[in-house]
């Protein structure tokens, strides 16, 4: 039954498909990381709607870029859509793994836990010589079904796979939004124990919110590894974290739009203000997210969201 | 519907709970059949809650059994036991602030009726028609239909416990424990929020134990009264005999003086 | 092996002597605000910047380096003193009673305000304090050659500890400071100026930040970014140890400390992430720190 949502967004999807040839390189290729980026991001609103923020996703991110770089560079294998499925796996199975314990954890320490592991994972990187220590390494050229390409080409399918990627994404986690474990979010914000008491295991439920987060960074990690075309340990650095969670609170949480709406303001205003006053650009970051948290405190998102108000339906 | 029993709903045999060397319930044996009302009185400390507590699964006993419909249910999960049948209500009312009355009623109602497992959770939509159908049904039940599209934050003391208590009962219990469910009620609301709840359990055939400690209310909305004292149960009969009883009066509720006029004028 | 057992107590304990005097007023602020204040790197980063003007203004004059060293942490200080009464006053207070996590995420956007002004005040360029360093000379120990700098540290990581420590417990104030920690609810009902203990609070946590930052000043490069990873090993402590908890600070630094010189001496490879390990370990075992005891259940 799609809704009005579905509509728009189906619409701008295939705005966005079909206006890729005629955007400027520099255009086209800004969207694609943004949209990359929105995946970690759509993943962060996840969480948050369950109370919970995460200051390490850029350990998600890190691992599903370093497993494209990895096996395109040690197994020769180079389908780009098989990688990103690869890179979002193995970010998944991590999650799954550390899920268990942080799903013990609320507010703070679930934050500051999540921040020690993904500080580890870059402690671990930069020391790694055969990982590339701190230089990192180069990401082999991807192919489309056994075609290699390149230049604006490549720049072009990467751009449609993101495109693609975000629309499934975007698809799932809406419906997970709408069924009673998605929906389940608010109340165990609300009041954990009285979920538990309806007779729900909270931390299970936690424990796969986390696993979605993670496989999300993955993907997002592994197509930005794909359209960067280089990986280095600040990857998993808490202030790449750190930006994620500032597009979090730019967007809102309130709409799965949200997260690609954010994305895609936020690339614009690091870009514009590299550009613009390049030796102040964390100051406006900065100031754009202070004055967003005080006087916009849902984000962006909630602009939109006012449209939705009655639906109930995101 | 479940068709008349002939054996008790919940049966609890010599039940025993001990904290390290701290005893806080011994000796329990009851008998409660269908649709009857209980009402468990006892000062702080007595082991009313210990047993509540045993009966929802989450203290395991140290000895003894529980029996609920005949299946034996000692020592499982509350979670299970949830879903065998048995709910509760709380003493502060615990209801999901940011939520309006009807989400928070719905969202009880699509739990109860979520299939089992992970892929039964992920299948079930949380505004199914038959979870909506049912939040209705219980707003209307607890007379709080003006109030479902407020949040659960504004609302007033009374309306909280009614909510409360209507989300235990969207998932069609056949057992309810509700502690303390006029605590925090003003006195001259006391007793019409009572006959709200009562009356709405009765017509929904649900068996009730409540925990009170207004010993109007419990003269006026109880079949059966089970007084606990120093974690056993001193006293278990009609609620003249037992609040007439002299151990009880001694222990629990003081001398009983005449039926007020509050508790006359609600007949 | 003797001579490496003892290279690593002596790089132990000046690592931890660090970190403890990094993490102290992070601990403090979140003891009593329960804010964990990312602008922490920023005092630090000032105070490293103030003690390099201050070396710069006092290299020219004949004062004795002791002298020097006062008036390069004295600086550091006072300008803490006024970043933290200008940020608590003017930003902080806007958001208290929000999420913890949202007044985090203030104290972030001003994190990276700030690494900008520092580089409107002081330019890119990276400058050098090392002169109090130098002026302090070494030890010989055997073998083993120690910076006479780095045993001034560990005093002044003592002296911190022990001087936090009388006043939380015997002064006026410091007992207010722990009313407020225990319960902030209780202590305002108690009369206690809850508001007025929050200012100055942060103040004292800004003040030893920049202490913090003057006072390592002379044994690192004073360059852009060196906030940055302060303020993950100082959360890193302050994890470890407990929120709030300056006993745990100090055993947290101590711990951190020793692991980390005895894996840059015998496994290197770990060395980098040696702390955050730690604090995943001891988070997985006590979840409130080492030396905190979980909240009751207030239901």
């Amino acid at each position: 039954m799609p809704t009005r949502a579905h509509l728009i967004g189906g619409l701008m999807f295939l705005v966005a498909a079909a206006a890729a040839p005629v955007l400027p390189d520099w255009i086209a290729s800004l969207v694609t990381i943004a949209l990359a980026n929105a995946l970690v991001v759509l993943g962060l609103i996840v969480l948050w709607r369950a109370g919970l923020v995460s200051f390490g996703q850029a350990l998600y991110y890190c691992i599903g870029a370093y497993t494209v770089a990895l096996l395109a560079r040690w197994t020769g294998f180079t389908d780009a859509v098989g990688l990103v499925l690869l890179g979002g796996i193995g970010a998944g199975i991590v999650a799954a793994l550390v899920g268990a314990l942080l799903a013990r954890y609320r507010e703070i320490f679930f934050a500051m836990l999540s921040l020690a592991l993904s500080m580890i994972l870059y402690g671990v990187l930069v020391k790694t010589e055969s990982l590339g220590s701190t230089d990192g390494f180069t990401v082999a050229t991807p192919t489309f079904f056994g075609y290699p390409l390149h230049g604006q080409t490549l720049g072009l399918f990467l751009y449609w796979l993101t495109l693609v990627v975000d629309a499934i994404a975007a698809v799932l986690v809406s419906a997970y939004f709408r069924c009673v474990v998605g929906a389940l979010a608010a109340p165990i914000r609300d009041n954990e124990i009285r979920v538990e008491f309806l007779g729900v295991s909270v931390s299970g439920i936690i424990h796969a919110k986390v696993v979605i987060a993670g496989v999300l960074g993955g993907l997002g990690g592994a197509l930005a590894a794909l359209s960067i075309g280089h990986v280095d340990p600040n990857m998993a650095y808490w202030t790449t974290s750190g930006s994620f969670v500032f597009v979090t609170i730019l967007a809102g949480a309130g709409s799965v739009a949200a997260a690609f709406i954010g994305s895609l303001v936020f690339e614009a205003v690091r870009s514009i203000a590299f550009d613009v006053m390049p030796s102040l650009w964390q100051m406006t970051l900065g100031s754009v997210l202070l004055l967003t948290i005080l006087f916009l405190p849902e984000g962006l998102g909630s602009l939109a969201g006012r449209l939705h108000l009655r639906s109930g339906q995101k | 519907m479940m068709a008349s029993r002939n054996g008790p709903i919940l049966s609890v045999q010599n039940l025993e709970k001990t904290f390290g060397s701290l005893v806080a319930a011994r000796d329990i044996t009851i008998s409660v059949p269908a649709e009857q009302t209980i009402g468990v009185i006892g000062a702080n400390g007595a082991g009313k809650t210990t047993f509540i507590n045993m009966i929802t699964g989450h203290l395991t006993p140290t000895r003894g059994s529980i029996f609920f419909e005949d299946r034996e249910i000692t020592g499982k999960p509350s979670r299970e036991i949830t879903r065998l049948g048995i709910s509760r209500s709380f003493q502060v009312a615990q209801v999901f602030p940011t939520l309006n009355v009807f989400d928070n009623m719905c969202i009880a109602a699509a739990i109860a009726r979520r299939k089992r497992g992970l892929i039964g959770g992920i299948t079930t939509p949380v505004h199914s028609s038959a979870a909506v159908a049912e939040a209705e049904a219980a707003i209307d039940l607890f007379q709080i239909r003006r109030y479902r599209d407020t949040p659960a934050s504004t609302l007033p003391q009374g309306v909280r416990k009614l909510l409360d208590i209507g989300m235990a009962v969207v998932g069609s219990p056949r057992l309810l424990l509700l502690d303390e469910p006029t605590s925090g009620i003003s006195i001259e609301e006391k007793f019409d929020l009572m006959s709200v709840v009562m009356s709405a359990l009765k017509s929904r055939k649900i068996t009730v134990l409540f925990v009170e400690h207004d010993m109007e209310i419990v003269a006026r909305f109880a079949d059966r009264v089970l007084a606990f004292y120093d974690g056993t149960v001193i006293a278990d009969g009609t609620p003249h005999d037992t609040l007439d009883n002299p151990r009880v009066q001694e222990f629990i509720s003081g001398v009983r003086l005449k039926p007020t006029a509050a508790g006359m004028g609600h007949a | 092996m003797l001579l490496t057992l003892f290279a690593i107590l002596t790089d132990g304990l000046v690592y931890a002597a660090y970190l403890f005097i990094v993490a102290i007023g992070l601990t403090l602020i979140f003891g009593v605000m329960k804010i964990l204040n990312v602008t922490h790197g920023s005092f630090y980063a000032f105070g490293a910047y103030a003690a390099a003007t201050a070396v710069g203004i006092y290299a020219n004059s004949d004062l004795p380096a002791a002298l020097g060293f006062l008036f390069m942490v004295g600086l550091a200080m006072a300008v803490g003193m006024v970043m933290g009464l200008v940020l608590e006053r003017g930003i902080l207070r806007l958001v208290y009673g929000r999420d913890e996590v949202i007044v985090v995420l203030v104290t972030y956007a001003v994190f990276l305000i700030l690494e900008d002004v520092i580089v409107l005040i002081w330019g890119p360029r990276s400058y050098a304090a090392y002169q109090p360093m130098v002026a302090a000379g070494n030890t010989e120990i055997g073998d083993l050659v120690l910076s006479n700098y780095d045993l001034i540290l560990v005093a002044i990581a003592g002296g911190l500890a022990a001087i936090t420590y009388w006043a939380l417990k015997f002064t006026r104030y410091g007992r207010l400071l722990a009313t407020v920690i225990f319960d902030r609810e209780t202590a305002a009902a108690f009369g206690i100026n809850v508001t007025l203990v929050y200012t100055v609070t942060f103040i004292i946590g800004a003040v030893l930040g920049a202490a913090a930052g003057a006072i390592m000043a002379p044994k690192i490069a004073i360059t852009l970014g060196i906030g940055v990873e302060v303020i993950v090993l100082a959360f890193a402590v302050v994890a470890i140890g407990g929120m709030g908890s300056i006993e745990g600070a100090l055993i947290g630094a101590l711990i951190v400390g020793i692991c980390r010189a005895a894996a840059v001496h015998l496994f290197p490879q770990i060395e980098l992430f040696v702390i955050y390990g730690v604090m995943a370990l001891v988070l997985i075992v006590r979840p409130y720190g080492l030396f905190v005891r979980a909240q009751p259940r207030k239901i």
